[in-house]
Parts: structure tokens; C-alpha cells; sequence
């Protein structure tokens, strides 16, 4: 069966602030470490399981960061892909979000497996002047 | 200006509020104070549960309430005048409470005398599921109008939850929900999980939930 009509799509967009706002404290922190001047790029790994949208990171980045020295700066988001570990064989695979609830290794046939990555919430480097 | 370098980060974004979280943990397991986050999506039934829960317990636990879903039916006041410690948070139009928000709760709410609080985080099943609040233990509702599919849907809640409390059964005869293929994709993925079937409007398994929780409670305090 599948439900009523879902309503999470209007409702969540705030999630994005207060990751883009933590981003804009780490990478501020660092430029100020590294006695840069300007942040144009910044690298980050989010995980396949997020439900963050890159537009909408992009568009409260802008504007947290309007005055500060990462102003302009871009947000270059790798997606890390969910990868599963058989709670059976120990094989490892990657699969799709959707396919989380009813996993079946390519191995051995067995069910359900253990998350090894794709909850990544990570700054991997950026790049200043 | 200079020429472009590249400098390595290597920052977890969340790792504040993850730091946050397991200092307030370890605080409240200091004060011998469970902490239980009540998670799921708008109407399925938390404020319903969490009424159910005092009713069942306040005579043998001191409890609190940490109101935070600002949809919600109840509030803090309402949850005050059965005799429970209560805390509105201001959310602030927020997806999810993060460990800060229920830091300031916890605070104005002069807790450390409590047994169990219980907060009612905002109702959506994505973003809550992302932020450790500093509970030591995760709840969810499912109600059975929202479908059996939901696990397909959000994964993570499911997985980071330590009990999965179906609520609505009594609408199971009114739907095509099928409850073996919901616990087939909750075990997939999060085998440790406990599942618990109940109809907060006519109390089937509420006694279950109730004693879940309270055995819950006594190997926290044995800690």
C-alpha cells in the first residue's frame, strides 16, 4: 500500500540552513587559520542517503555568506553512494536509497546489510586566495 | 591576492552538534535522567502517546515533557497541568530540534530532578533523523494510514530508531496495509529494533509500549 499524499517537500527546506550555516563556520575558521583572504570553492562529500538538495545549499549559502570573505563562493558537492556491507557474506555493494528497506546482497541472496557509508556530511577542502 | 591554493578541511559539518549531543548524554545519564526523542511525521499520533505515557507512568516516575512540534495539539501548558514537567521550545519554523535547542530546554526546564523526559520533536521523518539530540533513546510512530511503504521512503529514521511504535491499528481492517511486509523492511534495515502495534484511541498495546519503555528506564538506571 502505498500512503496518503506526502507533505515533507514543503516543510523541510529549513533543514538546508543550519548545515549551510555550520559550513560557513568551519570553512571561516579555517581561511582564518590559513591567513587567507578570499574562499572561492569549497569541496564537500554528502552522503547518497541526505536529503539536502544542492540548489537549495547553494541559495542559503549566498546568502549566510554575503560580507564575509567566502561571499560568491561555490558549494562543489560530491555524492558519496549508499554502501552496504551482507549482514550474511560480508560482501560489499552499493545501492540505491529506495532499495535500503529491501536489500538483497548480489552475492549471497541474503536480506538486510550494514550502512558502511552514504551518511557523510563532510568538508573535504576548499579553495582560497 | 594571491594565487588560488587548496587547503584541506577534512570537517565533519555536523560535528558540533554531535559533540553537543554526547556531552548533554552523558550529563543527563550523570543525573540519572532518561532521555527519549519521539520522532515521526505530522498526525500520527505523538501527542496521543505521550498523553497515553503519563497517564500510564506519572505515578511512578517524575516525568517531563519537551514540547517542540509546533503543530501540535497539546501544549506544554496542557501537558503542566497533569502534574508533568513541561517546556515549549520555540522552534522557530525549524525542520528538527538540534542537540542546542534541547540544551536550552533542558535548562529551562531545571530538570535534573526528572526520571524520564520525553521530547516531541518536529513532526517530519527526514531531518530529525539527521540530528542527534542527546537522547539516549530514539522512538518513532508510524501510523497505519501513512502506508507500509514509508521504510522505502526514509530509510535513516528507521534505521537510527530503537523502537518503532505502529500506531492506528485499529484502521488495519480499513486499509490495505500489510503489516508482515512493514516489519520485513523495518528488521532489513535495522535488525536491533523493537516494533510495537497500537491504537492509542482504544488502548490495544499501550500496556506493551508502557512496559517497553519502563524496561527501558530500569536498565538505564542499573547503569
Amino acid at each position: 500500500m502505498r500512503g496518503k499524499s506526502d507533505n515533507e517537500a514543503a516543510s523541510n527546506k529549513m533543514h538546508e540552513l543550519p548545515i549551510t550555516e555550520s559550513i560557513l563556520n568551519i570553512v571561516l575558521k579555517h581561511a582564518a587559520m590559513n591567513d587567507a583572504h578570499k574562499i572561492s570553492a569549497i569541496h564537500l562529500r554528502i552522503g547518497a542517503l541526505s536529503e539536502l538538495e544542492d540548489e537549495w545549499l547553494q541559495k542559503y549559502f549566498d546568502y549566510l555568506s554575503k560580507g564575509t570573505i567566502a561571499e560568491d563562493a561555490k558549494l562543489v558537492i560530491v555524492r558519496v553512494p549508499a554502501k552496504i556491507q551482507c549482514r550474511s557474506c560480508a560482501y560489499e555493494y552499493e545501492a540505491e536509497k529506495v532499495m535500503m528497506a529491501e536489500l538483497v546482497c548480489p552475492a549471497c541472496g541474503g536480506k538486510g546489510g550494514n550502512l558502511i557509508s552514504g551518511r557523510e556530511y563532510y568538508i573535504k577542502e576548499m579553495e582560497v586566495q | 591576492m594571491g594565487p588560488v591554493r587548496l587547503i584541506e578541511v577534512k570537517e565533519d559539518i555536523l560535528s558540533d552538534n554531535t559533540k553537543l549531543a554526547a556531552d548533554l548524554r552523558a550529563g543527563l545519564s550523570g543525573e540519572k535522567t532518561m532521555l527519549l526523542n519521539l520522532m515521526s511525521s505530522p498526525g500520527s499520533g505523538k501527542t496521543t502517546l505521550i498523553l497515553n505515557t503519563i497517564e500510564a507512568l506519572r505515578d511512578e516516575l517524575r516525568l517531563g515533557v519537551m514540547e517542540a512540534d509546533i503543530e501540535s495539539t497539546v501544549d506544554a501548558e496542557k501537558v503542566a497541568a497533569k502534574g508533568v514537567a513541561a517546556i515549549q521550545l520555540r522552534t522557530g519554523g525549524f525542520c528538527h530540534l538540534d542537540a542546542a535547542m534541547v540544551k536550552q530546554g533542558l535548562e529551562a526546564m531545571d530538570g535534573g530532578h526528572l526520571d524520564l523526559i520525553i521530547i516531541e520533536n518536529v513532526g517530519n521523518l527526514v531531518c530529525p533523523a539527521e540530528f542527534d539530540t542527546g537522547a539516549h533513546l530514539n522512538a518513532m510512530i508510524l501510523s497505519v494510514p501513512e502506508g507500509d511503504d514509508k521504510p522505502l521512503k526514509y530509510p535513516l529514521m528507521f534505521s537510527i530508531c530503537d523502537v518503532l511504535v505502529v500506531n492506528k491499528i485499529d484502521y488495519l481492517s480499513l486499509s490495505d496495509f500489510d503489516m508482515a511486509a512493514l516489519k520485513e523492511r523495518v528488521a532489513s534495515l535495522n535488525p536491533r529494533i523493537e516494533i510495537i502495534e497500537v491504537s492509542c484511541r482504544t488502548g490495544a498495546g499501550i500496556p506493551e509500549w508502557v512496559s517497553w519503555l519502563r524496561a527501558q528506564w530500569r536498565r538505564f538506571r542499573e547503569n
